[in-house]
């Protein structure tokens, strides 16, 4: 790439001859969309698929082609009848993480960015190096750091020792702080001191609906992130009835890991941990603002 | 501890804030950046000063349990970084994630740099839904994508032709978990690169065009050197990610034999932090690899910047 570009920007001044050729071009970069999104959805397709057989034709039919004996629902059946119903409780589980971790680290991210963002106070450059310093640092790295010292305190293995340290995201405060600075206005926020408005009151009904693009964004973000994390609540949590789809579909791959006559239960789990995620956000997609993130990080 | 409190003190002193443009005194903005500067603290600097408290420690007599009340810590400098520095399967981990990172970060910009070229193209159809189709996969945690994938490795199960590939072989192994972090990131890193794109002047391309530049000359001439920083920054997310193998290796781990408990750094240092209950030298390892991600980051930045200035010229 270094070299095709590097020629390229030497080349493009003088090199403005006349060629016309996309005539017979033009299907190639759709051609390319094509064989990109078959890769994707592919392996997807597949699960949906693998999901209706049982084990027995799992190994015995054609892979591409589903089979229409009931498979399915005996698959459902039988994980979400597992060990008395945990896999619904995983999911559960899930979703408090995620929601509850998303909104809260989201609620922490945006006040920290809008004060950054909007006022200057004693340290807050301070503040604001801390945390640029802190998007460097690996997150999933601290993961064992932060159960050490958790244990320490005897805090590890509940909700919180999952939610707590996935609270701050340096990277979303600075994405708030950012977003703060270029689209709550200074005007609005003297006008509305003028008219008598307290400070809390111009950060709640004026400086929060500003930034709910950023808001909204963050909010997503988290929520995958949490969603996706393992090695966190891998090593948080030792109590199964605690444990996120993540942790609990691995943990059924580690007991069924062996025998072959499980593998249709680990399919229909994968499958039904894969759909309403993949739903809620290719319906979400709008609301999206990636441009944030890209934008965010010209630091 | 006391290396903590030394951090704290650029917190705000919560009784006088004041600079003369603002507003005068008033505690609300240090009410809103104490909660992040707290649980930034206590979650993210605290552990990590902790984790090179440990690594300094050792436990003399007995084996030194997880909070083992009676065994007694005692300082031994570096001892645990040599050990860890010696060990020939550290570097050996660290050469398999290396493996893994150059094959996988690669393939991710370049594939994510086309299909972004192409979204971006006039004569593309579908864009719509490819786009979804490419991005669909983000949403799928890594765990789950790796049990997918491996599904489709096994050869009992594989769709892909398993029972002749040996996705699980020696030397297939590091193409198949590159594959599946590959397959879980182009999405997300196309979507930030298309929307990079997007927001280039049009006329640019406009004016291009006029000078009679193909399509093609245009994406690679024009928009390509263009969106270089944004592909720095992609760069960027991918070598951190890389250095932070664990999720798709460890999954894999019970159906390939050929992935072992320490087969990248992180999941040597979880095992040696649970498995073996060497919890020193896990903080030792750990901290290692905390410094070798952000030597990384800084040096991907460097070099990025130094590439789109030179492009922009």
């Amino acid at each position: 790439m270094t070299t095709l570009t590097s020629s390229a920007s030497r080349t493009a001044t003088r090199d403005a001859r006349p060629l016309r050729t996309r005539r017979g071009l033009h299907i190639v970069p759709t051609l390319i969309l094509i064989v990109g999104a078959l890769y994707c959805v592919l392996p997807v397709l597949w699960i949906v698929i693998a999901a209706t057989k049982t084990n027995d034709e799992l190994f015995s039919t054609p892979p591409f082609l589903p089979a229409f004996s009931g498979g399915f629902w005996t698959n459902m059946q039988a994980l979400f009848s597992y060990n008395n119903g945990i896999f619904g409780r995983w999911a559960l589980n899930s979703a408090i993480y995620a929601i509850g971790g998303g909104i809260l680290s989201t609620v922490v991210a945006g006040a920290a960015g809008y004060a950054l963002g909007k006022y200057s106070f004693r340290g807050s450059k301070w503040i604001f190096r801390l945390i640029v310093a802190a998007v460097l640092l690996p997150q999933i790295m601290l993961a064992i750091p932060q159960f050490l010292l958790l244990a320490k305190f005897g805090m590890t293995n509940n909700y919180a020792s999952v939610i707590l340290p996935q609270l701050v995201s340096p990277f979303a405060i600075y994405l708030c702080k950012i977003y703060a600075e270029a689209s709550v206005p200074d005007e609005i926020m003297e006008a509305a001191r003028i008219d008598g408005g307290s400070e809390w009151r111009i950060f709640w009904s004026v400086g929060s609906r500003l930034m709910m693009p950023a808001l909204v964004t963050v909010f997503l973000l988290q929520f995958i992130g949490i969603w996706n994390n393992f090695l966190l609540p891998f090593v948080m949590i030792n109590n199964d009835q605690l444990y996120p789809l993540t942790l609990g579909l691995y943990g059924l791959m580690i007991i069924t890991g062996g025998q072959a006559a499980q593998y249709s239960i680990v399919i229909a789990g994968v499958l039904v941990s894969i759909v309403p995620l993949a739903i809620l956000f290719l319906s979400l997609q709008r609301y999206w603002k990636i441009d944030l993130i890209s934008g965010g990080v010209k630091i | 501890m006391a290396v903590i409190e030394a951090t704290t003190t650029p917190a705000p002193a919560p009784t006088q804030p004041v600079r003369p443009r603002r507003r005068r005194g008033s505690l609300l903005p240090i009410v809103l950046v104490v909660p992040a500067v707290v649980l930034l603290l206590l979650f993210t600097i605290a552990p990590a000063v902790y984790a090179v408290v440990l690594s300094f420690l050792q436990v003399k007599v007995g084996g030194g349990l997880l909070g083992g009340g009676d065994t007694v810590e005692v300082f031994v400098g570096l001892a645990n970084y040599f050990t860890t520095l010696a060990d020939p399967e550290f570097w050996a981990s660290l050469g398999r994630m290396l493996i893994v990172a150059v094959i996988g970060v690669p393939l991710t910009i370049f594939f994510a740099t086309l299909f972004a070229l192409c979204l971006d193209a006039k004569k593309a159809r579908l864009v719509g839904f490819t786009r979804l189709a490419i991005f669909l996969p983000y949403a799928v945690p890594g765990v789950v994508a790796s049990l997918l994938w491996g599904f489709m490795y096994l050869p009992a199960t594989s769709p892909i032709g398993g029972q002749v590939i040996n996705y699980f072989g020696s030397t297939g192994i590091f193409f198949s978990v590159a594959n599946v972090a590959v397959w879980g990131v182009v999405g997300f890193n196309m979507v930030i690169l298309y929307t990079a794109v997007r927001s280039l002047p049009k006329d640019l391309f406009e004016a291009a065009e006029l000078d009679g530049a193909s399509e093609l000359q245009i994406a690679l001439r024009v928009k390509l050197p263009l969106i270089a920083p944004a592909i720095t920054m992609v760069a960027l997310f991918s070598v951190i990610g890389a250095l932070q193998l664990f999720n798709e290796p460890t999954t894999l781990k019970p159906l390939a034999n050929a992935i072992s408990s320490t087969w990248v750094p992180l999941m040597r240092v979880y095992t040696d932090a649970f498995v073996n209950n060497s919890i020193y030298e896990g903080a030792a390892t750990s901290f290692i690899l905390i410094i070798m991600t952000v030597a990384a980051t800084v040096l991907v930045n460097v070099i990025g910047r130094r590439f789109a200035r030179r492009e922009t010229k």
